[in-house]
């Protein structure tokens, strides 16, 4: 049996490797094939520098097919901050909340989804969200397979001056962390296999799809850079894509695994507040890079991107510690790290749309709607969401969506009334008229259907193939020794 | 010679160690344990979830004296230990029936 998958992955293995020979043949012979262009006048080579502070097309310019540098140089910053949400930033928040014996199997699902996902990306993902030969709504296309031509060479198709690489690798930064999220609803209880197969599936079925809709050029709801978008909706930074997606599937899978052992009789405490507390500080400033980076450019949107990000987040923190104090006597160290957290997740699709007035709006709201969900709606309902995945993603998420429909201001991104593409595909006219928040709805709905949905298969197919939970012996033990062979902390050094 | 275990508040510790070092003890072992008395424990609260701590952290004392001294020992440390308040702690006295340094073979008082 072993022998049969080694060969089995050897052949693959070699398909692959002949595959790529193929590709990086074929590509040599179209640079071969393109003609010299004409030597541009001296306009043509200022209006390319203009064109770069201006972060706009440079084409018949000098620096057409180039990086430029400050752009560049944000987004490679950028993509590293948002790497540093998930590894060690989210690790530790997770880490913290869950039971000492359990703190490395949280780690090593941050660590497993990030290969995991580095890998598909590579392969398939990046294609199939931002390939364009399908010339789908729902998906990409098969050209980007392997990186092919995802080289320095900016992507005009979804900015003029980032290299297509580091294009890559920021939204490889956004794959990586979306499914980690999930793990927070299921800690403590699902096995390490089962996770790895999940996200596999859940990224084909979910996210490639879902992320192409929003932001892929030719996406169904991409209101912002698609002149044919059937539905017009913005999202700057992922709340549909990223928390509604992992929040909605992380209830749904939740709900399906089962609580833990001795839910509700046990004690379950935080074993560590203060990694916890390290991880919100992390993914507070890693999440600069998440938001600020999102519009693509070192520009006027990302300064505005970055002030609306700080004031929601801080805003959000003081109000649901504010209320633990109001209504429980203490304000928490959880409590201004929930708050954090929610308020970064609630301003997530707004942070380039909004202005400072609306940021600290969603601040409020964010500190106070997902405060109640995790503190009543979840004890009301009795499902076991471990770490508030739901509480926070999920409702931190549509509430997010939604209220970016209400809050968008046009004087903080001309994006949103574009003659070329807002006012064909008609999110011109809604932010006109105030009425974004109806295209809003119709991606929220199209988010949480596909999510729940998809996630109930999965999770039936992942239990068909290697079960979900361990044995009831190791989930008493915890899963760091048992699944990974390690301990987090020893008795006596 | 006796025993002397005490139970007492971790940040009473400092004081309890000098009022004994005053009256001439010159060696104690002092243990981290956790427990609880009448005090019981406290109740924590993580976003909504209550979890009841049953026990406190204190610190336990453990000195050995001759017999002599046990009455002011025990003054010592009950003086420097109390606060007047619920979770004080207690004071256990009992019999020891040798002790020995190790490195001199010492016995009885004049190892202590």
């Amino acid at each position: 049996m072993t022998k049969k998958i080694t060969s089995l992955v050897k052949v693959a293995c070699i398909g692959a490797a002949i595959w790529m020979a193929s590709v990086t043949g074929l590509s040599a012979e179209e640079t071969a094939a393109a003609a010299p262009a004409p030597e541009p006048t001296v306009e043509q080579r200022v209006a390319g520098l203009e064109a770069y502070m201006n972060n706009v097309d440079p084409v018949g310019s000098k620096v057409t097919g180039i990086a430029g540098p400050g752009h560049n140089a944000w987004l490679m910053t950028s993509s590293a901050l948002v790497l540093f949400m998930t590894l060690p930033g989210l690790a530790l928040f997770y880490g913290g909340l869950v039971r000492s014996k359990n703190i490395l199997s949280v780690m090593a699902q941050c660590m497993g989804i990030t290969g995991l996902v580095a890998i598909l990306w590579y392969t398939v993902g990046y294609s199939l969200v931002f390939g364009a030969n399908f010339a789908s709504p729902f998906i990409g296309g098969t050209e980007f397979f392997f990186f092919k031509g995802v080289d320095s060479i900016p992507n005009t198709s979804y900015c003029y001056w980032i290299s297509q690489n580091v294009f890559a690798m920021f939204q490889l930064m956004f794959a990586i962390i979306t499914p980690a999220l999930i793990i927070g609803a299921i800690a403590e209880r699902m096995k390490f296999s089962a996770i790895m197969l999940f996200v596999t599936l859940w990224m084909f079925v979910v996210y490639f799809p879902l992320a192409h809709m929003i932001w892929g050029s030719t996406g169904y709801m991409n209101g912002v850079w698609n002149a044919d978008a059937a539905i017009p909706a913005i999202d700057f930074a992922g709340g549909t894509v990223v928390h509604m997606s992992s929040g909605w599937s992380a209830l749904v899978l939740c709900i399906l695994l089962g609580k833990r052992l001795g839910f509700g009789h046990t004690p379950m405490a935080p074993h560590s507040m203060v990694l916890c507390m390290v991880g919100t500080g992390m993914l507070y400033v890693g999440w600069y890079g998440f938001n600020a980076g999102s519009a693509l450019a070192a520009d006027g949107v990302a300064s505005n991107a970055f002030t609306t990000t700080t004031l929601a987040a801080a805003v959000a923190s003081f109000v649901w510690a504010g209320l633990e104090w109001v209504l429980r006597g203490k304000p928490s160290i959880l409590g201004f790290c929930s708050g954090i957290v929610a308020g970064l997740v609630v301003i997530t699709p707004a942070a380039g749309f909004v202005n400072p007035t609306g940021s600290v709006i969603i601040g409020v709201l964010a500190g106070a709607v997902p405060f109640f969900a995790c503190t009543k709606i979840k004890h009301i309902f009795g499902y076991d969401d471990a770490l508030d995945t739901f509480g926070v993603h999920a409702i931190g998420g549509t509430l997010g969506a939604l209220l970016t429909g209400f809050l968008t201001d046009a004087s903080v991104n001309a994006n949103l009334v574009s003659e070329g593409y807002a006012a064909k595909n008609g999110l011109k006219a809604l932010v006109e008229s105030g009425h974004v928040w109806t295209a809003q709805l119709k991606a929220m709905g199209i988010t949480i259907v596909l999510s729940v949905v998809a996630t109930i298969v999965i999770t039936f197919i992942v239990k068909a193939l290697v079960g979900l939970r361990p044995t009831p012996e190791v989930e008493e033990q915890g899963l760091d020794i048992v699944e990974h062979g390690e301990r987090g902390y020893e008795s006596h050094s | 010679m006796k025993k002397i275990e005490a139970i007492i508040k971790p940040f009473k510790l400092e004081e309890v160690k000098s009022g004994l070092h005053e009256i001439g003890v010159e060696g104690m072992t002092v243990t981290e344990v956790k427990g609880f008395g009448r005090q019981k424990g406290h109740t924590e609260i993580y976003r909504g979830s209550e979890y009841t701590v049953d026990f406190l952290p204190k610190v336990k004392i453990e000195i050995i004296v001759p017999d002599d001294k046990l009455d002011t020992v025990l003054k010592a440390i009950i003086s420097n230990a109390k606060t007047g308040k619920i979770g004080d702690g207690k004071v256990f006295v009992m019999n020891v029936e040798q002790a020995i340094r190790i490195r001199t073979d010492e016995s009885g008082d004049k190892a202590i």
